[in-house]
């Protein structure tokens, strides 16, 4: 196909192509309508309570992820505030705790339970089932064979003195207060929690 | 729900905003700094609020982290120590980032249409979408708040959380801070607090407590509680008497319409012209050349547009094909 154009007709399609360009960066252009500048970003997330896993204060969060829980949704957190409804911290975070979604999404994060073998250099993943089977076959042992009834002077003590026991720090009341029933009830002394740390 | 009906400010438009309605309560964010410990709560919240990650930094010896506010750091905590006169050591900690200025200089200052919006509310936000760059809102802050982002060229700030306060809410730094530093309220709210707070102050001891609402950038809706409002220089440099440049003023008032005049005459200039003279006559290119062409015992030659008429045969079209002096 022929396209005649003279040098001369280039320039002027060329520099009217470039005058119009320039208006239009200089803002002579028609603007696009905008319903608002910044667009909320929690409306219609899944609002979850929970607790802060740092410290023992213990402050409430609210875990917002997307997608309604619908079943073929994947859920993913992607945002932690404060929980204003909490009477700890009353929607207050520390840096930490204002800091938590980074700490869901960590890679260094441990997300299963590992053990690593007596003589070995190398964690091993294995189940939960199998996790907890191993630590009451440990306990049990070691209560079977360590556990004290009786002191030198007779007195009974039901004594489990060879095993502790750590609790985390952001139990609520009831789950503390469960955990110290269990632990005591099995006469273990070593008791603490996260709490002192 | 803000909307852009709400906007009563925006950067170089001359479209009269709406201004009719007068009943949108004024928000405020009230810093106390003598309720400060420094724990950068805030710092993070405006971080995983704002989608942002800042680069980890490096300790200079001080607890700044990092040492100033950056495209990704839109509030940065400032430590000084000062030392008075009796001899006692002040560590004075204060929460730097956008004072929201009731005439904010970063909008004066924009030449970019809409990168910078004043909301009925007082928060002055910044639509990165229409930012063009050039830097003009560090020039017109008194407060030296915005940054250009090394990464893409476009100019960042605290926004107030302008999208949470939209929804009802208060900005995430008010909300994480766990010392009751930061508070978040209507500004009529906001001044009895800091009011309350300077007379409690005061009764301890710091005679010169005072509020921080700049009236030389006709108020700010951030404002601090100051132990020592008469020296705000002191906490790491605020300034006492804030103003915005001369030089926006000078760019916006003076040198703006006098450019904008002269392309106006220029371009009346021609209408008046082509009226009275009418349209520049030009002479037809392709009869001009042969015509010249063939006085000079040439070759005519083609024009410059493809033309199968006028190719000889097994000739290539090459610089032999045109006459001397003909070379446009």
């Amino acid at each position: 196909m022929a396209i005649n154009v003279t040098r001369r007709q280039f320039f002027k399609l060329g520099g009217a192509g470039l005058a119009s360009s320039s208006l239009a960066m200089m803002g002579f252009a028609p603007e696009p309508a905008e319903a608002s500048i910044r667009q909320f970003k929690l409306t219609h997330a899944k609002e979850t309570r929970n607790t802060c896993t740092y410290c023992s204060v213990g402050c409430g969060i609210l875990i917002y992820s997307k997608g309604d829980g619908s079943k073929n949704v994947e859920q993913n957190v992607f945002h932690i505030e404060g929980d204003p409804d909490h009477p700890v911290s009353r929607g207050s975070l520390c840096p930490k705790g204002a800091g938590l979604l980074d700490f869901v999404h960590s890679k260094g994060r441990l997300a299963y339970p590992q053990v690593r073998e007596a003589g070995s250099d190398e964690w091993k993943r294995i189940s939960w089932d199998e996790a907890l089977g191993r630590i009451a076959r440990h306990m049990k042992d070691d209560r079977d064979a360590n556990f004290v009834q009786r002191n030198a002077q007779g007195q009974t003590v039901n004594h489990w003195t060879t095993t502790g026991f750590l609790a985390a720090s952001g139990s609520s009341n009831e789950a503390g207060y469960i955990t110290h029933k269990v632990v005591r009830n099995l006469g273990m002394v070593a008791f603490d929690n996260q709490a002192r740390v | 729900m803000i909307n852009s009906q709400n906007i009563i400010a925006r950067s170089a438009t001359t479209t009269e905003p709406p201004q009719v309605r007068s009943h949108v309560e004024e928000v405020a964010k009230l810093i106390d700094v003598s309720k400060c410990i420094g724990c950068k709560a805030c710092q993070v919240a405006c971080m995983e609020w704002n989608d942002l990650r800042d680069d980890v930094g490096e300790c200079h010896g001080t607890y700044d982290n990092p040492t100033d506010l950056t495209a990704e750091s839109w509030t940065v905590m400032r430590f000084s120590e000062h030392e008075s006169a009796d001899g006692n050591l002040e560590w004075l900690i204060r929460k730097d980032g956008c004072m929201h200025c009731a005439e904010p200089g970063c909008l004066k200052a924009c030449p970019a249409p809409g990168a910078i919006v004043q909301y009925a509310n007082g928060i002055v936000d910044f639509d990165s979408n229409h930012c063009i760059g050039c830097g003009y809102c560090i020039t017109g802050c008194p407060f030296d708040i915005p940054r250009i982002s090394p990464k893409d060229q476009k100019s960042y700030k605290c926004t107030l959380c302008s999208d949470r306060v939209n929804a009802g809410m208060e900005p995430a730094c008010v909300k994480t801070c766990p010392t009751n530093c930061i508070e978040f309220g209507t500004k009529t709210d906001m001044l009895a607090r800091a009011e309350k707070r300077v007379g409690d102050l005061k009764a301890l001891g710091f005679r010169d407590a005072g509020i921080y609402d700049p009236a030389g950038v006709g108020g700010t809706h951030v404002m601090y509680v100051l132990h020592h409002a008469d020296d705000p220089n002191r906490y790491s440099g605020l300034p006492k008497d804030p103003r915005i440049s001369p030089l926006v003023g000078a760019w916006k008032g003076v040198t703006k319409p006098i450019m904008s005049a002269i392309i106006g005459i220029t371009a009346f200039a021609g209408v008046i012209h082509y009226m009275t003279k009418g349209p520049k006559e030009e002479p037809e290119d392709s009869p001009e050349e042969e015509h010249r062409a063939t006085r000079d015992g040439g070759v005519p030659p083609a024009s410059l547009g493809y033309d199968a008429t006028r190719r000889r045969p097994g000739a290539g079209r090459n610089a032999d094909d045109r006459p001397q002096g003909e070379d446009r």
